[in-house]
């Protein structure tokens, strides 16, 4: 496997680790160019995230009622937007929102899901048939709703938005996680650690989960991008992110559509940056998908 | 067989109460109910607290949870969903117009999205890690990021910047005028249908990369039969059966969840109407939409498993 860890790695010099890295990095950028096209792409946003303060020309949220609605120009390079706020400004500070949001919603998802699936399969009998059983109803209720409901229950700061972007994903994590932990049961290994009477949390925790490692991950890097997705849809609807805050879907919102014809740049570059972000993790999490388990190749 | 097809159909109960459930205790959860939300439109002055009480309990809202819980069930059983609290007008004549259109923008999408994605897919397949496969696999992924409501919002402007026109925004029904119709309901499908199809086309894809592997491909190569007829006869048909799970769980996704993108192109489908019914508080209506998008949901799924079972012999009994 292209990039995972080899197993003599801790006895070698740190010089040395770190060339067999470099060299696992390089070999899945030369056998996955897209992938590592990807991989470069959310490298490259994760740092404009970062330095956002540095790069922005202009602060994201200073309002001028004398430059509203210009065209893309040397100042405003992609135009300003109907309180006169610089687009480009909003949209580096905006990584920032969504950058948070994705990890924020995958990580909790995964891992939640995780969690979930791997209890289930190790219980089975009547707790795995009703874990499923609510997984089904989460993975069969409408998502707006749930989402609409989240908001209006919790309000709609950011951490309450990762969560309702969070509940919907974790039946589907939970279901394919399941289904490896199932064959993973069935190992010698659980097998000796119960004979060695170790008690369920620890058999789950330390000796199943860690071998279910490849779905988790690709469950997790599928989430980026959907997480993204969802928040900017949440956005849109005016149920995600609130103004006067930095956010791609919530640049879409109101203005952006209502003067679409007078300043299409309001509405183009925005969304530019969501397909842009949400391609880019969606190429690195199919090549690292491939890489560690060609039997997940679907979907 | 039969034993399986019984078991499966049974388990769809148990999901559907739970469904019934959470759509009732998240509703109740969420602050405010429609007296409220009604008495917030009149401007609230006036308004006594004997007022409120009497308005509650006219829509038994005054009840214990389980009773209202209980008799809503009771009402479902009969495939009685009541009356809309808001207009109070019965449920099923509220979503027989918008659900028509949600549907025919569902169809639509899916014609979309199979034909583009059949074709791509199996070229992608059998050209595989070639520049063909990698373009097809580019669009396919883009078509997984390009958010549909921004894609409407693309297609409505570029109409408007190059063509100076823009399609109908007012809903004309198919019997009226099918030539109006379409040139409303064509773009809301193709926004959502790229997704759709991206989705599609990956599993045709993969499933085409299985099946190509298989050792019957090789015999009938062997055997030195005909390309077309092994891609066709042998290949195609044997990738179908995922292709078809994802068009139709998508399909039934589409139904309920186009919320975002109606929002652009004005459409008064399914998922204007969840959020409006949300927003007013309309208990009623809104549990009738769940049940109604989560049942079509179960039962695309419960529909797809017996076909696997019955196709393929090796998944019953698990």
């Amino acid at each position: 496997m292209a990039i995972s860890r080899p197993v003599e790695t801790a006895e070698l010099p740190v010089s040395s680790r770190r060339r067999q890295w470099a060299a696992a990095v390089l070999d899945f950028a030369r056998r996955r160019p897209l992938g590592a096209a990807g991989a470069l792409i959310v490298l490259l946003m994760i740092g404009v995230a970062i330095t956002a303060t540095a790069i922005a020309p202009y602060d994201p949220l200073a309002v001028d009622f004398g430059a509203m609605l210009s065209p893309p120009s040397a100042e405003h390079w992609l135009g300003t937007d109907a309180f006169g706020r610089d687009v480009l400004s909003r949209l580096v500070y905006g990584s920032r929102t969504a950058l948070i949001i994705g990890f924020g919603a995958a990580f909790f998802a995964a891992t939640v899901g995780a969690v979930l699936g791997v209890a289930s399969a190790y219980f089975a009998g009547r707790i795995d048939l009703f874990v499923q059983r609510i997984m089904d109803v989460f993975i069969s209720f409408p998502l707006i709703i749930l989402a609409l409901a989240m908001v209006a229950i919790l309000g709609n700061s950011l951490p309450n938005l990762i969560v309702a972007i969070t509940i919907p994903m974790v039946p589907r994590a939970a279901l394919v996680i399941r289904s490896s932990a199932l064959s993973v049961r069935e190992m010698p290994y659980v097998d000796a650690a119960r004979a060695s009477g170790f008690g369920h949390a620890r058999i789950i925790l330390r000796h199943m989960l860690p071998n279910v490692m490849a779905p988790y991950l690709i469950m997790l890097t599928a989430f980026l991008g959907q997480a993204i997705l969802a928040e900017a849809s949440l956005s849109f609807l005016g149920l995600g992110v609130q103004e006067p805050v930095a956010a791609w879907g919530l640049m879409l919102r109101g203005a952006a559509v209502q003067f679409a014809e007078t300043a299409p740049w309001m509405a183009i570059f925005p969304g530019f940056a969501i397909s842009l972000a949400v391609f880019a993790f969606n190429l690195f999490g199919d090549s690292l998908r491939d890489a560690l388990d060609p039997r997940l190749r679907t979907q | 067989m039969w034993k399986y097809v019984v078991k499966r159909f049974l388990l769809m109960f148990p999901t559907l109460i739970g469904v019934a459930m959470l759509a009732f205790l998240l509703l109740r959860i969420v602050p405010g109910d429609i007296v409220e939300a009604r008495l917030m439109g009149s401007g609230g002055a006036f308004v006594t607290a004997q007022m409120i009480a009497e308005e509650r309990a006219q829509y038994g809202l005054d009840q214990p949870l389980w009773r209202q819980f209980a008799g809503w069930m009771w009402g479902l059983a009969r495939l009685d969903f009541g009356r809309s609290m808001w207009t109070g007008a019965p449920i099923g004549e509220e979503i027989k117009l918008r659900f028509a259109l949600s549907l025919q923008v569902a169809v639509m999408a899916s014609v979309v999205a199979t034909v583009l994605a059949i074709p791509l897919g199996v070229l992608a397949a059998l050209k595989q890690d070639t520049w063909i496969d990698y373009a097809v696999r580019i669009f396919s992924i883009a078509g997984l990021a390009t958010p549909s409501f921004w894609l409407g919002i693309v297609i409505i402007l570029g109409f408007l910047i190059i063509f100076r026109w823009l399609p109908p925004m007012v809903y004309t029904p198919f019997w009226v005028d099918p030539w109006q119709n379409l040139a409303q309901l064509i773009w809301p499908a193709l926004a959502v249908g790229y997704r759709y199809s991206a989705v599609a086309t990956r599993m045709t894809r993969s499933a085409m990369l299985d099946v190509l592997r298989e050792d019957y491909i090789r015999t009938a190569r062997a055997k030195g039969l005909w390309m077309k007829l092994i891609l066709v006869r042998h290949a195609l048909k044997n990738a179908m059966l995922p292709v078809v799970t994802v068009i139709g769980i998508e399909f039934a996704f589409l139904l309920g969840g186009l919320v975002v993108t109606e929002q652009v192109f004005n459409l008064n489908g399914l998922g204007m109407l969840f959020v409006e019914s949300v927003a007013r508080r309309d208990y009623t209506l809104t549990q009738a939409l769940v049940m109604l998008t989560a049942s079509a949901f179960i039962v695309v799924n419960f529909l797809m498993d017996v076909m696997y079972a019955w196709l393929d012999p090796r998944i019953r009994y698990r």
